[in-house]
């Protein structure tokens, strides 16, 4: 009974913090989670949303191949969007790119958030000389472009790994060497606020009482940094989803029998040249509008958690 | 200054170490040279005089010094792939990746400074509003998906640019330069705006924020009541005291555009040490590889030198000892 | 002295004249009257003090005259004359001719005002040859002269150097060089010494007093410290709310005080040649600019408050030798 009366009350509460406040009056933030959100249904709802099984090899037909999307000359209403070389539907791969795409870019970050909330709370905890070379690592690292450590990285757990488990492990390899490539930020951040809570009066009182490191690290500090964490992690999903294309583009990432995002475009991109421009391009518009929603998504929510920035 | 600069070219030799010891490690562990050399049917007797020529029996920290050495003299061994020497390929492709960053940074300061001074004094215009819902785009564009869609739109579509290659090149002894032909220079057109568009939006907002908050100092406010025309209040007092974030993050950027030169490269097939790179990465040609990571690691401590010796160009608190 | 006060447009016998003036700040709830009918004049060669707590508008006088309002702060109505003709609708470009020309101002805080990455003389040259016609060897001749006449000794060594080269009491005389190298006709300083060191605020306003003697400028002084007023000034304004209070020749106000928050003002001051038992202090704070009380704006806290103070606003009149905007003076109440 009484469960049934706090359940509506607690909802009204979540409507009307401010953070749930500052969304409803942000156009642009309901326009983004909307894209986003989009975006999550077409990808993990694939297989039965999408109109065609690009991966089922008995239904495609290249006679259908390169067909242009409706209304242009030629198109059919089976394939919206048009179809690829081999007569998969453009949209049903942008839907099931999209999910890998999305699956890589969250995992990646997932690993990144791990690693650099572990090390930024040890640093910061410990301080000394644990401190100094984590961070020493962190800052060489965050010295070169975070793509170019994805890209070396792969490269050479690519070589380390036997020829013929390339291709079946390469979704690991491309989310271990994109979440490695980003755990400096998240790190930094973490220490930086672990610092500043370490010296706290609570986690003082906390010490004295006998608690040990790892629960005040879990249970003190940690809820302290989880603000700016989640808004750094947003703006990392985008970038890392653009890290995942990238590499894929360049041809060191998914194979096309597993086609992500930059997969497609990379493909579509042999055949620019003859004019069937669509193969390329709407694979393109969906990669950029949601990298786009994910990073406006990110900028709504660190000003509404920091309304000093306002 | 002199004493200050050559501190930070000290605290810049453990960072060129750690990345010499990645690149060595690379080198000897990740490749397995020896059968990549002589191939599947060596004999262990073979081997076993391959990895002493080679010197892989030594131990460890004599491999690490003796790579460090070879290093230093430009020698990274055969690349495994073409069977030239490493340090060659680079050279060779030094020129083009160099002259397509400089077009990308110099497009980027240009274009993003101006734009940002612009947008900062007026922040409120029809104009500014519309430059910056435009710079979210260039921000959340991927490096390659523009450079296909200029493809698509300027050479597929209207025919006027080329879309890969650099044209003709003149050389002067190493160094070949697209800069001095017609089709040198219509080939850089469209990779160096791929290049620099992300930089360039980035650049404009950050002197964007930075002018927005100089302009409401206490001496721009004086600046002001002095008297003095909009102008050298904009541009000679405030852009002055943007300028010394604006140039960290413009040093940071170059190394941004390195990193991202690999992709435009490949878009454009443009033959440089980005292109060179990745197809070394899907051949697992390490040699190529471990160079290219100490190369990089050298150019940004360079940038990062420049940075330095620009600070106390432009802000005098630091000039110490005068 | 009243007479010279209702000074007609045509007559010029001020050299700056301010009537009616009011300052808005639109906001969301609506708009902020932060300067209501402030209205006085300063002779040529004249130095007027104003004083007032944080917030009574001191400075805000100071910057609608130089025309540096903050937006989104507006002057809604009133005008301000410099030697007859209006200033407060000048187009911009005119008023940079008026700005550092013909008014020169003098901020707070030296250690903010001075660009830190220009030399100060790049900053007194720019500044001279942007009102007077010199070539950039005449303006650096004329640039250090004037760090001379403000004390900065080896001026002619020292004209290179930057802001932060100095200490805080030489840059506000570098700041005072600045204000008055094209020889204005009036300075507005507003509170000038307020961020220096004790020790370093007599010599900054000996140096004040004395330049503006020597050229005949004429001085708006904003402060919060009556002992600066009593010293350098000749008239004084006292402000509360946004409206003048009181305003008349120092000794005067200083010593017969008429409006009562002068009063308890004047004896919130410790003396050095009297002895008093306790310092009196006037209670409770002054009202803030959303919630100014209806009548005369410090009725809440007066002691002689009357039915009369809550409904009507006073308006400035003679109150022995003063001008005070009470309504225990004069019986024009309705």
């Amino acid at each position: 009974m009484s469960a049934t009366v706090r359940a509506p009350g607690r909802l009204a509460r979540a409507w009307d913090s401010d953070l749930a406040w500052s969304f409803r009056h942000s156009p642009v933030a309901v326009v983004s989670a909307a894209v986003v959100l989009a975006c999550f249904i077409g990808a993990f709802g694939c297989n039965w949303l999408a109109p065609h099984d690009p991966f089922d090899l008995a239904s495609l037909s290249l006679s259908n191949s390169f067909l242009p999307p409706v209304p242009l000359s030629g198109s059919s209403w089976s394939f919206v969007l048009g179809t690829d070389d081999q007569g998969r539907g453009v949209l049903s791969a942008i839907m099931y790119g999209t999910r890998i795409s999305l699956i890589v870019g969250f995992a990646a970050i997932v690993l990144a958030l791990g690693i650099g909330i572990t090390l930024g709370l040890v640093a910061g905890y410990f301080g000394g000389i644990t401190d100094a070379i984590l961070m020493r690592t962190a800052d060489v690292q965050l010295s070169f472009p975070s793509l170019l450590i994805a890209l070396l990285v792969d490269g050479i757990v690519r070589a380390l790994l036997p020829r013929g488990a390339q291709n079946a492990l390469e979704l690991y390899v491309l989310i271990f060497a994109i979440g490695i490539a980003r755990w400096p930020q998240f790190a930094r951040t973490v220490r930086g606020s672990t610092l500043v809570e370490r010296g706290r009066e609570y986690v003082m009182a906390a010490r004295v009482i006998g608690i040990g490191p790892a629960r005040i690290m879990a249970s003190h500090i940690l809820p302290n940094v989880l603000g700016p964490v989640l808004v750094l992690a947003t703006i990392n999903l985008g970038l890392a989803i653009l890290d995942e294309a990238t590499l894929s583009f360049l041809g060191l990432g998914l194979p096309p029998t597993q086609p992500s995002l930059g997969t497609l475009i990379s493909n579509g991109n042999n055949f620019l040249y003859s004019g069937d421009w669509w193969i390329t391009v709407f694979p393109g518009i969906v990669l950029a509008g949601m990298v786009l929603a994910i990073n406006l998504l990110g900028d709504w929510l660190r000003d509404a958690l920091n309304p000093r920035l306002r | 200054m002199i004493a200050q600069l050559a501190s930070r070219l000290l605290q810049a030799i453990p960072v060129l170490l750690v990345v010499g010891f990645l690149s060595f490690a690379i080198f000897t562990y990740v490749g397995d040279p020896v059968s990549i050399m002589l191939g599947q049917n060596a004999t262990p007797a073979m081997r076993i005089a391959m990895r002493h020529a080679l010197g892989l029996d030594q131990p460890f920290l004599v491999q690490y010094w003796r790579f460090m050495a070879r290093a230093i003299h430009f020698n990274f061994g055969l690349s495994y792939r073409l069977a030239l020497p490493v340090s060659q390929l680079l050279l060779q492709r030094l020129p083009a990746t160099t002259e397509l960053v400089m077009t990308s940074a110099v497009l980027a300061l240009a274009v993003g400074l101006p734009l940002g001074v612009y947008t900062g004094i007026r922040p409120n215009g029809f104009v500014s509003r519309s430059i910056m819902a435009g710079s979210l785009v260039g921000v959340s564009l991927p490096t390659f998906l523009l450079g296909i869609l200029l493809i698509l739109f300027f050479s597929v579509l209207l025919g006027w640019l080329p879309s890969f290659g650099r044209g003709h090149v003149v050389d002067f002894a190493h160094w070949s330069t697209g800069f001095l032909t017609v089709s040198g220079l219509r080939s850089l057109i469209l990779p160096s705006i791929t290049l620099g568009l992300f930089q360039m939006t980035l650049i404009m907002r950050l002197v964007r924020t930075e002018m927005l908050e100089v302009l409401r100092s206490d001496y721009i406010k004086f600046a002001r009541a002095r008297g003095l025309a909009p102008r050298v209040i904009y541009f000679g007092h405030a852009l002055r005291n943007t300028l010394v974030p604006v140039i960290t993050i413009v040093g940071l950027q170059i190394g941004g555009l390195i990193g991202f030169s690999i992709v435009t490269e490949t878009v454009f097939q443009w033959p440089g040490m980005g292109l060179l790179l990745v197809q070394s990465i899907q051949n697992a040609d390490i040699p190529v590889m471990s160079a290219y990571l100490l190369l990089i690691a050298v150019v940004f401590v360079v940038i990062n030198l420049i940075v330095d010796i620009l600070y106390y160009v432009v802000d005098p608190r630091l000039r110490v000892g005068r | 002295m009243s007479a010279a006060m209702r000074a007609p447009a045509g007559e010029h016998a001020a050299l700056l004249e301010v009537r009616d003036l009011r300052v808005e700040f639109p906001t969301r709830r609506g708009v902020l009257r932060a300067l209501d009918g402030v209205g006085f004049t300063i002779a040529r060669g004249e130095v007027l003090g104003v004083v007032g707590e944080s917030g009574a508008g001191k400075s805000l006088t100071g910057a609608a005259i130089i025309g540096l309002l903050e937006p989104p702060g507006r002057i809604a109505g009133g005008e301000i004359r410099l030697d007859g003709t209006r200033i407060d609708n000048l187009p911009q470009r005119a008023m940079r001719q008026v700005r550092g020309k013909r008014i020169g101002a003098i901020f707070q805080d030296p250690l903010t005002t001075l660009n830190p990455l220009l030399s100060i003389g790049r900053q007194l040259i720019e500044t001279i040859r942007t009102h007077l016609p010199l070539s950039e060897g005449e303006a650096r001749e004329r640039a250090i002269r004037w760090l001379e006449e403000v004390g900065i000794p080896a001026a002619r060594q020292r004209i290179d150097a930057y802001p932060h080269e100095f200490s805080g009491g030489m840059r506000q005389r570098v700041v005072i060089a600045l204000a008055l190298c094209a020889e204005p006709e009036l300075v507005v300083a507003d509170e000038p010494t307020t961020a220096l060191d004790v020790s370093i605020q007599a010599q900054i306003i000996a140096l004040l007093k004395r330049l503006a003697a020597e050229h005949g400028t004429a001085v708006m002084l904003v402060t919060h410290d009556m002992g600066v007023i009593a010293e350098t000034c000749d008239r004084v304004a006292v402000m509360y709310a946004g409206r003048i209070a009181e305003i008349g020749p120092v000794r005067e106000v200083v010593k017969h005080p008429s409006h009562p928050y002068t009063v308890g003002l004047m004896g919130s001051i410790p003396a050095l040649d009297r002895k008093v038992a306790r310092l009196t202090q006037i209670d409770g704070a002054m009202p803030r600019l959303s919630a100014i009380p209806s009548g005369c704006a410090f009725n809440p806290r007066c002691p002689k408050a009357m039915a009369v103070c809550r409904e009507a606003k006073p308006e400035l009149r003679p109150a022995g030798a003063t001008l005070a905007a009470c309504h225990l003076y004069g019986a024009a109440h309705v």
